[in-house]
């Protein structure tokens, strides 16, 4: 490896190339000293070429000889599809050793020598720069822009007023017919209203407080759900009226949001995390802490649904339960403040 | 050749120390084989098992759970726990517990089956509880997994993660994965609500409905992964992470390979 000075030791191809070198110390390689080491290169690419060629071949015998149901296991993968193993292995290699080959034919036997390739000056002639200027202060004089300011003021204050429809139109994003409830309303109330049913979700059976031993979580929704839903077309119901139901033992609940609203221990809260809205239902029954996936809110049913960490700012509403006359639980009230995240309207 | 390798460490001061360990473990195996060797009773009559359970008991759970099963400082009452708690906790190998912490660990069991059987039988004396799950309560064979499905995304997806690969609770503890579980303890955990899990009562989540979800969760089992690295079967997100480091760090290398001026 000798370093020479450009332009005098260059190799031939460079000079036989007609491009201007660049005025720079440049390195040869063994490839350009080393005729064996040339040949090496050579066989080199070609191997890769060859053997690119050869996995493509095995991907098509293997397409037809390995049984699309086999399974293999391989470390690290565990049990594996040895179709897809194999298939996408001699394909990806295939792919590989083209590209591969082709930089190493490039780096070793291309020429690599430094070249100066002319351009243009970035920046335009003086006498052009000058001449947008004129014509720019030209526009502004005859146009009398400056000369009537009640023109200007009033383009600027119709261009200024142009976007209020649009924003206004925005209005539309939510259902509103005339006379139906304002957005604010229809984030802060839900399906539960006094003597509501709670059912379980997903079966919808209502629920016995016999059938729900201390330590008991059950995902519930109010019993009229399904037909909601199913007039309204949309989940949004669901999505404010889900709750949890939850049995401790009653001397167990430190603090509620309101008098009673337990029934012999069991309390409802709502399921939607009142950070940016997941549903929640992560129960521990023996610290009575509700945690959320999403970015780990804790909530202590046990202590009025307050925040215990995480970045919700405000304790999980409480929904007030009791039995009916035929002794399933039921809710004895609406929600006392509006369920899931904060939102522009809210009060307090 | 081996014997030249030996002689030459043989004054090393870490051999010592490895025999002093390896004694230490002779002596607790020999321990444990022949305190294990101790047939259990053959319990046939219940009277006799539940005997052989209290015996069982006092020596290897009153120190936590107390005297007569109701609970100290350390260990939680099981007064009312019932067999299926026991057989859960003991047969799994989370209980006894090798050491106190967030999260009790499946393990090896450390009872043998019949002396699992003697300390349920011995536990549901004490007061009513769930009982270990029958066969026929067992059978999710005609079972609705597209139900089970449903279910298990409302009641146990939160904790347990949507393909059932477990998930984090608060400080330490987690909630385990249920890739191992059998139908047997999937129901014992529903009844009765091991650790921190809330118990899924046969009122509200009847045993239909445990059936389904059985049924689901041994099909998530029994899910092939053919294309292997299921990264614990999160979807596109611990795909996409997969992709940005361990492929991107690969693409990278080629690329700096590309740009290594050649020698």
């Amino acid at each position: 490896m000798t370093q020479t000075p450009a332009p005098d030791h260059l190799p031939a191809h460079a000079e036989s190339g007609g491009l201007p070198v660049a005025d720079i110390p440049h390195k040869l390689r063994v490839t350009d000293t080393d005729p064996k080491a040339a040949r090496r290169a050579e066989r080199q690419v070609a191997t890769m070429f060859v053997l690119s060629m050869l996995f493509g071949i095995a991907f098509v015998v293997a397409y037809f000889a390995i049984d699309p149901e086999a399974v293999v296991y391989i470390p690290v993968l565990g049990e594996v599809g040895a179709s897809n193993v194999v298939l996408g292995f001699t394909m990806g290699t295939s792919i590989f050793l083209i590209g591969a080959g082709a930089i190493q034919w490039a780096k070793k036997l291309m020429p690599d020598v430094e070249v100066v390739q002319q351009r243009h000056d970035m920046a335009a002639p003086t006498a052009e720069t000058n001449e947008a200027a004129a014509n720019y202060y030209r526009g502004k004089e005859e146009s009398g822009f400056a000369r009537y300011p009640i023109i200007r003021r009033t383009l600027i204050g119709a261009m200024a007023l142009f976007p209020i429809p649009l924003i206004v139109m925005l209005r539309d994003l939510w259902d509103s017919p005339p006379g139906s409830p304002s957005p604010q309303e229809i984030l802060s109330t839900t399906l539960w209203h006094d003597g509501m049913r709670i059912v379980t979700d997903g079966t919808y059976q209502p629920i016995r407080p016999e059938d729900m031993p201390v330590g008991t979580l059950v995902s519930a929704a109010p019993a009229d759900l399904m037909e909601v839903q199913e007039a309204e077309h949309n989940l949004n119901a669901r999505g404010k009226a889900a709750i949890i139901l939850v049995r401790m033992e009653p001397d167990e609940i430190r603090a509620q949001q309101g008098d009673g609203w337990d029934y012999q221990g069991i309390v409802a809260y709502s399921k939607i995390c009142t950070h940016v809205g997941c549903p929640i239902a992560l129960y521990e029954h023996r610290t009575h802490h509700l945690l959320c996936p999403c970015h780990q809110s804790t909530f202590d049913l046990a202590d009025a649904g307050n925040v215990v960490f995480g970045p919700a700012a405000r304790r999980m509403p409480q929904l007030p339960i009791g039995v009916d006359e035929e002794g399933f639980l039921v809710a004895r009230a609406g929600f006392a403040e509006p369920v899931g995240p904060s939102f522009w309207e809210r009060n307090a | 050749m081996r014997v030249n390798f030996l002689a030459r460490r043989r004054r090393s001061p870490l051999v010592g120390a490895l025999l002093l360990a390896l004694a230490l473990i002779g002596v607790g195996a020999g321990y444990a084989v022949v305190s294990s060797a101790q047939p259990a009773v053959a319990a046939m009559g219940s009277q006799t098992q539940v005997e052989e359970g209290k015996r069982l008991y006092l020596e290897g759970c009153s120190s936590c759970h107390a005297i007569d099963g109701q609970g100290s400082q350390i260990g939680p009452t099981l007064i009312g726990v019932g067999a299926a708690s026991v057989d859960f906790q003991v047969a799994t190998g989370r209980m006894p517990l090798a050491a106190p912490g967030a999260q009790a660990v499946a393990k090896e069991p450390i009872y043998t089956p019949e002396e699992t059987e003697a300390l349920a039988a011995y536990v549901a004396s004490l007061a009513p509880g769930p009982a270990i799950p029958t066969a026929e309560q067992l059978d999710y064979a005609d079972a609705d997994i597209a139900e089970g499905g449903v279910l298990f995304r409302i009641n146990c997806a939160q904790c347990h993660q949507a393909a059932g690969q477990g998930g984090a609770l608060t400080y330490g503890k987690y909630a385990p994965s249920l890739m191992e579980a059998t139908p047997k303890e999937l129901y014992e955990a529903m009844v009765t609500g091991p650790q921190s899990m809330p118990i899924f009562s046969d009122g509200t989540l009847p045993v239909e409905d445990k059936q389904a979800i059985i049924a689901y969760v041994k099909d998530l089992q029994d899910a092939p992964s053919p294309g292997g690295l299921s990264l614990g079967r999160l979807g596109p997100v611990a795909e996409g992470l997969f992709l940005w480091t361990a492929v991107f760090a690969a693409l990278l290398g080629v690329a700096v390979w590309i740009g290594i001026k050649a020698r």
